[in-house]
């Protein structure tokens, strides 16, 4: 705990303000005066019901979607008014949809190789570095799946599971600040998704990662991770971290959600 | 039996000179996935530009590349129009296509309708096409829009195994794939209709020279001619393992002209000609639609692994 109070804050979210449906009879101000700090080496997780703002406060960080005012740093450079395409070059995403993290015309092999040239210029250069494919196999079977042996495959016919390890993989290929796992394994079935949670987990060790987790299963946001934030109506009403979080237990967090239903009148 | 070879070779011809074309529209309606119609405009615009240069007295093969230039101009403009102003894909293609008919008829042409060029020297008729021996030269015209189009076939192959090929694929299929990777998919998209019309132009120029004249009307009906060309060749040759999509769809330019062809010799009247058109390419998207709906449903279920 005291190192990582020690280590430097990758992300800021300072004075957040976001609103939908502006200057419309059903406005929705989520955010205002929103802030978020994520320390470098962090793996946090994110819980809440459905409109509380955990999806859109990645949407932000990733530039999907611009900030009405606030200002948004990673390593304090200010990357607010970047365009989507350019926060990509620091910061890796694994979506909800396996469907969208990979390319699912190409194969495993050309999806691998373009993801390697991240961040260098997409010449006219062979797609596919053949000196390359031994690094690709190694990391295709530290997913433990028998990916390695499919390297001609299109990723299309790939199930959602192996699509979703491959899509993590990717994402984490070239050095990135920040990984963002969007309810990662909010579409696949229980031991896929346990699968996927594990490698996770794995991936985000070995390479050091800092992780901003949203998801719905109370079980993984205790289990994993070393910070845990609790959303309702765009405000943080819960955040453990360190001993504290490691104390958590999921009926603690459904304690918690009832209060805040019970608040709300439901 | 010397008609019906007469008749064989000119739809070879004719179908290698618009598979240049179904290659081009491969690129921006399969890889991308956007239904150009600027193509209409494109390749009036190659063949009158080609017309106008060769009747100048400038080198065929100069004037095959100034076309495909001009060509990747207009697709551009289609590009920056969808993309930068975020005008759908149909509508971008129809204000090129639109704006293009009085490029061709005012700017490139100086206002005549059509610019013949039956006595100035073509690919056809000069350089090295008179290295073929003199017993060819009937199949002079085939042979070197043969050459041509499976130039422009193996290019685009090649292109398209390349990092940037790779990643227009990805732009058409995925374009949030390629966000992911920190490119602008935008980039791609103009990137790929560029080459796109670049074909288009060309596959225009070529004919012009074939033809030996260029008309600004020439362009009427060429969106549905490629369209059901790229379509053609995909459904009928997608069993085929070892042939590539732009083989296919260059057999497919083949088999469309081979199928106008022989309506025509079966007596049907030439002012029926784009109606004929209009039902081979609606029996082609059905027919399509009835293999692709197939395939559709194979796809995984992404809660099981």
């Amino acid at each position: 705990m005291s190192i990582q109070q020690e280590s430097k804050p990758l992300v800021r979210m300072e004075q957040i303000a976001k609103a939908f449906h502006p200057d419309e009879v059903n406005e929705v101000a989520l955010f205002e005066n929103f802030n978020l700090t994520i320390r470098e080496g962090s793996f946090v997780s994110v819980v809440g019901s459905n409109g509380s703002g955990k999806t859109t406060i990645l949407n932000l960080l990733c530039g999907s979607i611009p900030v009405d005012s606030g200002k948004i740093f990673v390593r304090d450079r200010e990357i607010t008014k970047l365009s989507e395409y350019a926060h990509s070059r620091f910061i890796g995403r694994v979506f909800q949809d396996p469907a969208k993290g990979t390319c699912p015309q190409l194969t495993i092999l050309e999806n691998m190789a373009l993801a390697d040239q991240k961040g260098k210029p997409y010449g006219l250069a062979h797609g596919v570095n053949r000196k390359r494919i031994d690094a690709y196999r190694s990391q295709l079977e530290l997913l433990k799946l028998g990916l390695e042996d499919k390297l001609e495959v299109t990723v299309g016919s790939l199930s959602g599971g192996q699509r979703q390890a491959l899509a993590l993989l990717i994402a984490t290929m070239t050095p990135i600040d920040l990984l963002i796992l969007d309810e990662h394994t909010a579409a696949l079935d229980p031991r896929s998704s346990e699968t996927v949670m594990e490698l996770t987990e794995r991936v985000v060790k070995e390479k050091h990662l800092t992780a901003l987790m949203v998801t719905h299963n109370l079980r993984f946001a205790v289990r994993y991770g070393d910070r845990l934030l609790m959303m309702h109506r765009g405000k943080i009403v819960l955040d453990h971290e360190g001993e504290k979080k490691n104390s958590l237990e999921v009926r603690d967090l459904t304690d918690r959600f009832n209060e805040i239903s019970i608040e709300d009148g439901n | 039996m010397d008609v019906f070879f007469n008749l064989i070779l000119a739809i070879l011809e004719e179908g290698f000179i618009y598979g240049i074309m179904a290659v081009g529209v491969y690129i921006t309606y399969r890889v991308l996935d956007f239904p150009d119609l600027s193509v209409d405009g494109t390749f009036p615009m190659g063949a009158c530009l080609t017309a106008v240069l060769i009747s100048h007295g400038m080198n065929p093969w100069l004037a095959c590349l100034c076309a495909f230039f001009a060509g990747t101009i207009a697709g551009g403009v289609t590009g920056l129009l969808h993309v930068k102003l975020h005008i759908t894909d149909l509508l971008s293609g129809i204000l090129v296509m639109t704006a293009l008919w009085s490029v061709n008829l005012a700017t490139i042409m100086g206002g005549k309708a059509t610019v013949t060029i039956f006595n100035s020297n073509t690919i056809f008729n000069s350089g090295i096409a008179m290295l073929l021996p003199n017993a060819a030269a009937q199949f002079r015209v085939v042979i070197l829009a043969a050459a041509v189009c499976l130039f422009i076939k193996y290019l685009t192959d090649a292109y398209l195994r390349t990092r940037s090929g790779l990643l227009l694929r990805a732009a058409g299929d995925n374009a949030q794939y390629v966000i992911s990777l920190g490119k602008d998919p935008g980039s791609m998209k103009i990137l790929g209709l560029m080459i796109g019309n670049g074909c288009t132009a060309l596959s225009g120029s070529i004919l012009a020279q074939q033809a030996g004249s260029a008309n600004v009307a020439s362009g009427t009906g060429m969106v549905v001619m490629a369209l059901a060309s790229v379509i053609i060749g995909t459904t009928v040759f997608r069993k085929v393992k070892f042939m590539r999509a732009t083989s296919a769809v260059v057999c497919g330019a083949i088999l469309y002209k081979a199928c106008l062809a022989g309506a025509m010799q079966m007596g049907l009247d030439t002012n029926y000609l784009k109606l004929l058109m209009a039902v081979i390419f609606t029996i082609a998207l059905v027919g399509n639609q009835f293999t692709l709906g197939r395939r559709k449903k194979q796809h995984v279920d992404p809660t099981r692994i």
